[in-house]
């Protein structure tokens, strides 16, 4: 920032010309790679209109996909945001060996391909999978339905809480947990009370980020889903059958409505973090190192 | 994007804590992980390893699944060339500069990793079709996009551009004005500087995040499918092979290349973390 202390002496790249030429290149190359793609999608979802860009939104299959993947995210943040708190609880308030490799493990699904990750819940519990003939044998539908999506995305998105968590409530410490408890409060009093308020923000921005993934997921997805048209499409599945289509104004139509879900999302981190930092100005002895 | 990870535990913190739930959230996280995680993994690697030795030679090394690989690692590694570049600039930007719209631009470097691949995809393949916004004027030159592997790198380039940004930037944050300055009194100039001082210190976390970006794109769906047109031997990427294998039937093939995929990846996850090491032993060599 331009903070006089800096501005003392120019620093390298300061000068004029160098300057111009960075940042210019820099915000030609963002225009280019950047806010292009996100401007397409508006422009050629409104392109006829609004009354176009409605029809073509409220088509009987869209509206499905819309509910599936409203479902699925309903299923998965909660359970992801269960599954966060609890890894985080475990693993910053507690000491045992092999935490680290506990985050490892948490944070594999980020590293691996969403394909391989469809084909490997193929392989449990589809027809070829392990357990495969036995949920034939009881009529159990997991993959090529609703299971099999929602199962994919607690996969995908399983490090998204814990990412945001523990790095916050490593800094935080234990002092105010145990100090609870030395007053008498239960183990569940101490989360509710105590930890979770000291971590709300995070939580909710893991929550949001979880969300978004969840329903934007298509590789994970599409393997398990078997994309069956009108049954197991979700939205991201759902654009790509109606741009083969050649139905381009729905594909867009349909793309709006998770390009929302990112701005939102973005915009939500955005407050957040400001939030965050009002509250670090009002309490400056809470997080030191910060 | 640093990785998770603990910093070994203080000596007094070692013994036994007064609270309580520590077997609750420990169980309920092992059995979580280990039904969502770790069963697949452990499902795939099964099933890899019943197609046996032999034909996984003869899977892997087909024309066409090695084709695969080529286009793969080529544009991958072009795209995170591309934002090694792209992210060091941004980088540089974002923390060396005051303009208007700076805390927005800080902002959107983010969307990529907020918009679905799928809608990426679909903004991409519109953008550099024949009559799209830079399909057409790039049609004019000849140059063509959409439906070939530039195509393929776009993707890739765009659902990878948070990760150097977002290493390189605390670290540039973080670099003391003194080194430059010092240099600068011994007449040193600005591109000496950058060269000798400055790039060096970010060279660890500068790689760590190229890296990134590149596993990253190793494995990339949602985006390539819609761009890359797709056709085996010229376009067509590993995981969309494996797509392809599963659609025929055929288990065989997709167990073997899903499972060279996740060897790579873990590859790629020992590179990354061995370079974020060295990365966080020059960071405290410095304080």
């Amino acid at each position: 920032m331009a903070t006089p202390v800096n501005r003392r002496r120019p620093r390298v790249g300061d000068g004029r010309l160098t300057r111009t030429v960075i940042l210019g290149l820099v915000l030609i190359t963002t225009a280019v790679a950047l806010i292009a793609p996100l401007a397409v999608i508006f422009a050629e979802a409104f392109a006829r209109g609004f009354g176009a860009y409605g029809e073509a939104l409220a088509r009987p299959d869209t509206l499905h996909a819309i509910g599936l993947t409203l479902v699925t995210a309903l299923v998965c943040v909660p359970v992801n945001v269960a599954f966060g708190i609890a890894a985080a609880w475990a693993v910053t308030k507690f000491t045992f060996p092999g935490r680290n490799l506990l985050l490892a493990v948490v944070e594999l699904p980020f590293s691996i391909s969403p394909i391989v990750a469809g084909v490997a819940y193929l392989f449990v519990f589809g027809g070829q999978g392990l357990f495969g003939p036995f949920l034939q044998a009881h009529d159990i539908k997991i993959v090529f339905a609703l299971p099999g999506i929602i199962l994919a995305s607690l996969f995908v998105t399983a490090p998204f809480v814990v990412r945001e968590l523990v790095p916050l409530m490593m800094a935080q410490g234990r002092d105010e947990e145990e100090a609870a408890v030395s007053l008498g409060a239960t183990g569940f009093d101490v989360l509710r009370l105590v930890t979770l308020p000291n971590v709300r923000f995070a939580l909710l921005y893991g929550a949001a980020l979880c969300n978004a993934r969840v329903m934007g997921e298509f590789g994970a997805v599409s393997v398990v889903s078997g994309n069956i048209r009108g049954q197991t499409s979700t939205l991201p599945l759902q654009i790509e059958l109606l741009y083969q289509d050649s139905h381009v104004l729905a594909a867009f139509a349909a793309a709006t409505v998770l390009a929302g879900v990112a701005l939102f999302t973005l915009v939500a981190k955005y407050l957040i973090e400001r939030a965050e930092r009002a509250r670090e100005e009002g309490q400056p002895a809470r997080r030191p190192g910060h | 994007m640093p990785r998770l990870s603990l910093a070994a535990p203080a000596a007094g913190l070692a013994r036994r804590s007064v609270i309580p739930g520590f077997r609750l959230a420990l169980g309920i996280t092992l059995l979580y992980l280990a039904f969502i995680v770790l069963l697949p993994i452990a499902a795939l690697m099964l099933k890899a390893a019943d197609v046996g030795f032999a034909r996984y030679i003869a899977i892997i090394t087909s024309p066409r699944t090695l084709a695969s690989f080529q286009v793969t690692l080529t544009t991958a590694a072009i795209a995170a060339l591309f934002n090694a570049v792209y992210g060091l600039g941004l980088a540089w930007v974002l923390v060396r500069y005051d303009f208007p719209g700076k805390r927005l631009l800080d902002a959107m470097v983010d969307v990529p990793f907020a918009l679905p691949t799928a809608v990426a995809g679909l903004a991409l393949a519109t953008l550099f079709a024949k009559n799209g916004w830079f399909g057409a004027p790039l049609a004019q030159w000849g140059i063509q996009v959409a439906y070939a592997p530039a195509g393929i790198v776009c993707a890739m380039a765009f659902t990878s551009i948070p990760f150097v940004v977002r290493t390189v930037q605390p670290v540039l944050e973080d670099m003391e004005p003194e080194l430059e300055e010092a240099a600068a009194t011994l007449g040193a100039r600005d591109l000496t500087i950058f060269r000798r001082v400055i790039f060096p210190t970010l060279f660890p976390a500068f790689l760590a995040g190229t890296s990134l970006a590149f596993a990253r794109s190793l494995g990339e769906f949602g985006a390539v499918v819609f761009i890359a047109g797709n056709q085996p031997f010229r376009t067509e990427i590993v995981a969309l092979l494996t797509f392809i294998r599963l659609d025929e039937y055929d288990y065989a093939a997709a167990a073997a290349i899903a499972v060279t995929m996740l060897a790579l990846a873990f590859l790629m996850l020992l590179v990354v973390n061995l370079v974020q090491a060295w990365h966080q032993r020059s960071a405290l060599g410095e304080g």
